[in-house]
């Protein structure tokens, strides 16, 4: 995919070198002229957004040692990374979504040292169909690092998942890695809203593909996983770390938009007992954090649009992302990584498109906001 | 839908969309209708026609030529003489003046005449109480007329939430509606326009930003603003910011 797409961030990455190159043959007084008259002219084409593309240094976080000179119990550390919710309609409708998740692909392929594996967190369709998962499957194949799959309601409510299940496996799995356990949860069952309403499985697709429609039930994990989930953990020391895919928070954020997963309390109780929980969930389209009892709650960034905050109900943790600016097709999107430490926590890098990246570290989350606090927005919601 | 099928609906006219679409929106490209414009009439004796408000009164003032301008005792003369007419005109009604009522001095409301009070309770038509200035131009409009106006206008709102929630029925190419990134019209904040639009290069309007969405993340074509259509979106986005104070040029 790399070698017959070039995303507009590889094009711009290889323009860029280009203007660099040109550049280091002048000496330093005409470089200083020809940087201020670009500038100036691109600022008087007010080409520039406010939060334009700025060159920064990306630290990859250095093996944290902090949890071996503390004595607490050593695991190698590793690092993921995730591409989520692309919302993928077909090719010949839509190229705006497709391109943005070639994008994420690009990205995680260029990520140096690889990534041991690649979660891909739910809603990789818009509609569910076949089309759109067998496009999603052709772009999320040119990832080089391997590819966990997770569902979202997009994928699932056409045929009640049949065609994912179909091509990538049961919904819910764990394995372990490293040291810790991985679960993988389909949190998005829905109690039936469509049978007595007489719907096709395309008007039943199309009512929970909309997020303020108040007709569809609320996510759940349901009873079966739930047990499922207490079966599977039944093994696991509480010492072993856990990280836990969702694909709507475990949590309860805003009803009205699904934000939301109605049984969460129970399945906050069946991971109560393990010393260091992360839940890794995507859906929310922001950045999102949040704190309860031992669990840290990660939001994952959407490549395809970038939703707003709810009007209620925000984690007091979650420090805002900037509004995303409508005329840049790119902005408050992108994909991102975790570094899993060694001492059991998970640190989380939001790679913003187009803007600076964004590290949640797991202290700021378990210090309840006392350390590590990340930078504030200039434009928070309205 | 595919885009060879877009263009098969968009060449057959709406109502091939009306078919094709399983929810068929109602409102397809259309102009809203012309405000409602009062037709003076012709003056007999060459001076210039004077006409109320209700769009039939009407006094000629003589040798007044188009363009000259009253002196103010003649238009004092001329809306003495409207009023009068109008007067004589509508014998029962009753053309109520805007009266501020004065705290220390209440005005005893004059006895109503004899079933006249009984009369107004069957048509609903709303009393003017103690404390309450009065006002209604024509007449006292009664509770049916506000039952009307709040359905016309709740439709009007719920139309533009069908159209925000559906990216081709206002002219959407890829499967893109509004809703997708403003869920309950959240983040449009209407409230903050006008406003200068650094990316536009221009003072904005809440229309200008509906119309840039419905070309570029749409994919459509700019509605004009007299469409019904964006209208109605405009009617959809304010009704979800009730309330808000109005905070024009926020950024």
């Amino acid at each position: 995919m790399a070698a017959r797409h070039k995303s507009v961030e590889t094009k711009y990455m290889e323009d860029r070198e280009a203007v660099l190159r040109g550049l280091r043959g002048l000496d330093r007084r005409t470089f200083l002229k020809v940087l201020a008259a670009t500038t100036g002219a691109v600022m008087a084409k007010s080409l520039m957004p406010p939060h334009s593309f700025q060159l920064v240094e990306v630290a990859n976080a250095a093996p944290d040692k902090t949890a071996s000179a503390a004595g607490m119990p050593g695991k190698p550390p590793f690092t993921f990374a995730y591409v989520s919710d692309t919302h993928l309609y077909q090719r010949t409708l839509n190229q705006r979504f497709v391109r943005a998740a070639v994008k994420a692909v690009d990205d995680v392929n260029a990520l140096d040292p690889q990534p041991d594996f690649v979660l891909f967190g739910g809603d990789l369709a818009q509609l569910g169909r076949r089309e759109e998962l067998d496009l999603g499957m052709q772009i999320l194949a040119e990832v080089k690092a391997p590819v966990k799959m997770m569902v979202g309601e997009h994928d699932w409510f056409y045929d009640l998942g049949d065609t994912w299940q179909e091509m990538f496996g049961p919904p819910n799995y764990s394995f372990d890695w490293k040291g810790v356990h991985v679960v993988v949860l389909m949190s998005v069952h829905e109690k039936d809203f469509w049978t007595a309403r007489k719907m096709t499985p395309a008007e039943r697709m199309h009512t929970v593909a909309g997020l303020d429609n108040g007709i569809q039930s609320r996510f759940e994990v349901g009873d079966d996983e739930r047990k499922w989930l207490s079966a599977d953990l039944a093994k696991v020391p509480h010492t072993t770390p856990l990280l836990v895919f969702s694909h709507s928070p475990l949590y309860k954020y805003y009803r009205n938009w699904n934000f939301w997963t109605d049984d969460a309390e129970q399945v906050q109780t069946i991971l109560k007992p393990y010393q260091h929980v992360t839940v890794i969930h995507g859906h929310t389209h922001q950045m999102l954090y949040n704190q309860i009892g031992n669990i840290s709650f990660y939001g994952m960034l959407s490549t395809a649009w970038p939703w707003p905050y709810a009007p209620t109900g925000l984690p007091p943790l979650t420090i805002q992302m900037n509004r995303a600016d409508p005329f840049d097709q790119f902005d408050g999107l992108g994909d991102g990584r975790i570094n899993a430490r060694a001492d059991g926590l998970a640190d989380k890098i939001y790679s913003l498109w187009d803007r600076n990246p964004v590290t949640v570290k797991a202290d700021y989350l378990v210090s309840h906001g006392k350390t590590a606090r990340p930078p504030a927005p200039q434009f928070a919601s309205y | 839908m595919t885009r060879r099928s877009i263009a098969l609906a968009t060449a057959a006219g709406c109502a091939a969309i009306f078919a094709a679409v399983a929810h068929a929106p109602r409102l397809c490209a259309q102009q809203a209708p012309p405000l409602p414009v009062h037709q003076v009439p012709d003056s007999k004796n060459g001076g210039t026609v004077v006409m109320l408000c209700d769009g039939k009164t009407s006094v000629e003032v003589k040798g007044l030529k188009p363009g000259e301008s009253m002196t103010h005792a003649q238009a004092v003369e001329v809306t003495r003489e409207l009023m009068a007419q109008w007067q004589r005109e509508h014998p029962n009604e009753k053309w109520e003046m805007a009266k501020t009522v004065q705290s220390s001095q209440p005005i005893p409301a004059p006895p109503p005449a004899s079933g006249a009070d009984a009369a107004a309770k069957a048509t609903g038509a709303k009393l003017q109480s103690k404390g309450t200035q009065q006002g209604d131009t024509y007449a006292s409009f009664t509770d049916r007329d506000y039952k009307v106006w709040k359905n016309e206008t709740d439709n009007f709102v719920a139309e533009g939430k069908q159209l925000f929630h559906d990216g081709a029925a206002i002219g959407g190419t890829i499967g893109v509606s509004c809703d997708m990134c403003h869920p309950d019209a959240s983040n449009t904040h209407p409230e903050t326009y006008p406003k200068y639009q650094v990316q536009l290069q221009r003072v904005a309007l809440l229309r200008d930003m509906i119309d840039w969405c419905i070309e570029n993340p749409v994919k459509g074509k700019a509605l004009d603003p007299n469409d019904t259509r964006l209208r109605a979106l405009e009617a959809y986005i304010l009704a979800q910011r009730k309330g808000v104070a109005l905070d024009y040029g926020k950024h």
